[in-house]
């Protein structure tokens, strides 16, 4: 099965959510039996390449001009449905961020194929593809058989793993003409002193349980002491404590980091939803009895206000 | 102004969610059902901009005859008209798009709204599809919109940051949380939504390319241990992080 995958890249860095999916292609390739190739789209691409290369694609389309510079919703799909053309492409993958959500329907459509998002499992049967994946925010997962090719599937990030192999093959760079729709005006960055929730690797959370607005500083401390994110419960968003773009759960981020900690945060159903696939779960909450320690790995019945700061001195020892 | 908002009725986000017996699909009896909670974001901003450009909203929904409930909970909140796509077999995602396009048929929309995805399926897919195949621009997850003088300018947000859009009308638009809150429907609303006529349209469909397997629930996650007591469990806490769970150095 020859496997295409889009790579994103913000300025020269792969995103590792693409490196993931790549990975994730050659594990398909090689269970069915092809090859795989990789599109990346930008200006000035020479880094993208080099890091893109240690995946070990048999081929990388390039596509590399002023105008798909930034992520352009049209440009990019154009470039990915010229290089599955060319590629000859049965599968497409595209890692589920923000770009991928925008991109990954436009090319199905544009190429009149099925479309299978937020894939967190693929497993080949015959000649068909199962994919499993999240439903109802994880409550259950469903399994999907695609049996007509090409497919475009969005893979989840932190979900497979990053596989570093040799064999590497030729660069292609190639042409995408397209008709631009859209024009980005302006793009603003937060400080990159903090992660963002959904591409963290541990995240600090806080929930009513805080009380008031200025007590996410404890959280912000705990989560600088450990190079985290901070995220929020939704009752905590809602009253305006703190940014949408940091709420975890059915209506918020999905996420699935390797430590997550859940201060004042009971564990309402939508929540737990968002955050119940990270793999260490600490809970921090006064009600011995809030269901958020059923899931957690590790809990203490107390205040959220005392206990955060003392774990924050005990990192810092 | 002529604008459609693509609209889905959904379990409540509050609802536990269970399988039928032979897990092909969920159970639905006991939920209770709700207008997708992103849908009332694109149904709340298609009025505001009705209510400003002396526009029409049109409300959407694709499906068995259960979703005229949705349309109901729309036309409450101050929609003028309402149009069911009715289901004609399985669907996957294109096809959906499809069966919306052919219903729109010659509307000739300004703007078209959906919610940026439905909290059922959690697929982020039928606007741009959309957008696609009737070759209009369309911004996503947007949480922050001004429309003026034939254009949209819209922010969305990104990983670490946000972007800001312009396009042309037509346009569509997917709603992200953030974008308004959303009215709750007066009494008067909810006894007008009653009498006002749903239209029925049949679609032509081509074959689903989707064949579902069957549901699982997700692994149990092992019961964990509470270590202590306030501050004074907090060494031990650390001590578990950094030895057993090994997450932090």
């Amino acid at each position: 099965m020859a496997v295409l995958t889009y790579i994103e890249s913000l300025q020269g860095q792969v995103k590792k959510a693409s490196l993931e999916a790549l990975s994730e292609a050659k594990r398909l390739a090689t269970v069915r039996g092809g090859d795989v190739a990789a599109v990346v789209v930008g200006c000035g691409l020479d880094a993208v390449v080099e890091q893109v290369k240690k995946i070990g694609p048999a081929k990388i389309f390039t596509v590399d001009n002023d105008a798909v510079k930034d992520y352009q919703s049209e440009g990019h799909t154009a470039a990915v449905k010229k290089a599955a053309e060319e590629f000859g492409a049965e599968a497409i993958l595209i890692a589920a961020t923000t770009v991928g959500r925008d991109l990954a329907p436009r090319v199905a459509a544009s190429m009149n194929v099925m479309f299978l998002p937020d894939v967190i499992g693929l497993n080949a049967e015959g000649s068909d593809i199962i994919a499993k994946r999240p439903v109802y925010a994880g409550k259950v997962l469903l399994n999907i058989k695609a049996h007509m090719f090409p497919v475009v599937m969005t893979t989840r990030p932190n979900v497979f793993a990053v596989e570093e192999a040799d064999g590497a093959g030729e660069v292609v760079a190639i042409d995408a003409p397209f008709d631009a729709k859209t024009t980005i005006v302006e793009t603003r960055m937060a400080s990159a002193d903090r992660p963002d929730v959904a591409e963290a690797d541990v995240i600090v959370a806080g929930g009513r349980g805080l009380k008031d607005e200025e007590h996410f500083k404890l959280v912000e401390e705990l989560a600088d002491a450990l190079g985290a994110a901070v995220g929020a419960s939704r009752p905590v968003v809602d009253s305006g404590w703190r940014p949408h773009s940091e709420q975890v759960g059915q209506t918020g981020k999905t996420v699935g980091p390797t430590l997550y900690f859940a201060a004042g945060i009971s564990g309402a159903i939508q929540h737990i939803a968002g955050m119940r696939t990270s793999k260490t779960i600490v809970a921090i909450n006064k009600d011995a009895d809030a269901p958020i320690f059923k899931i957690a790995d590790y809990g203490i019945v107390g205040d959220a206000l005392e206990v955060l700061p003392a774990i924050t001195q005990a990192l810092k020892k | 102004m002529k604008i459609a908002v693509l609209v889905k009725l959904v379990p409540d986000t509050a609802s536990q969610i269970k399988l039928n017996d032979d897990k092909s699909w969920i159970d639905e009896r006991d939920l209770s059902w709700v207008l997708n909670p992103y849908d009332e974001y694109a149904v709340e901003e298609a009025l505001k901009l009705a209510e400003a450009n002396s526009g029409e909203v049109t409300v959407y929904s694709y499906g068995t005859d259960q979703v005229v409930e949705g349309l109901r909970k729309a036309l409450a909140m101050g929609a003028h008209k309402a149009v069911h796509v009715q289901k004609a077999g399985a669907l996957d995602l294109l096809g959906t798009a499809n069966a919306y396009k052919n219903a729109m048929k010659d509307e000739g929309y300004d703007l078209i709204f959906t919610g940026f995805k439905s909290t059922d399926d959690d697929c982020p897919a039928v606007g741009p599809m959309l957008a696609t195949l009737l070759d209009i621009p369309c911004i996503t997850e947007v949480s922050k919109l001004e429309v003026a003088d034939g254009k949209v300018k819209a922010e969305k947000d990104i990983e670490g940051g946000s972007v800001v859009i312009e396009a042309g009308l037509p346009c569509v638009i997917t709603a992200q949380k953030g974008l308004n809150d959303p009215r709750y429907p007066s009494l008067k609303g909810i006894m007008m939504a009653k009498k006002k006529p749903v239209d029925q349209v049949v679609v032509d469909v081509t074959e689903s390319r989707v064949d579902l397997v069957g549901f699982v629930y997700p692994p149990e996650r092992a019961a964990g241990k509470i270590v202590g007591e306030g501050v004074e469990a907090v060494p031990e806490l650390v001590r578990l992080l950094r030895e057993e769970a090994k997450v932090i150095e």
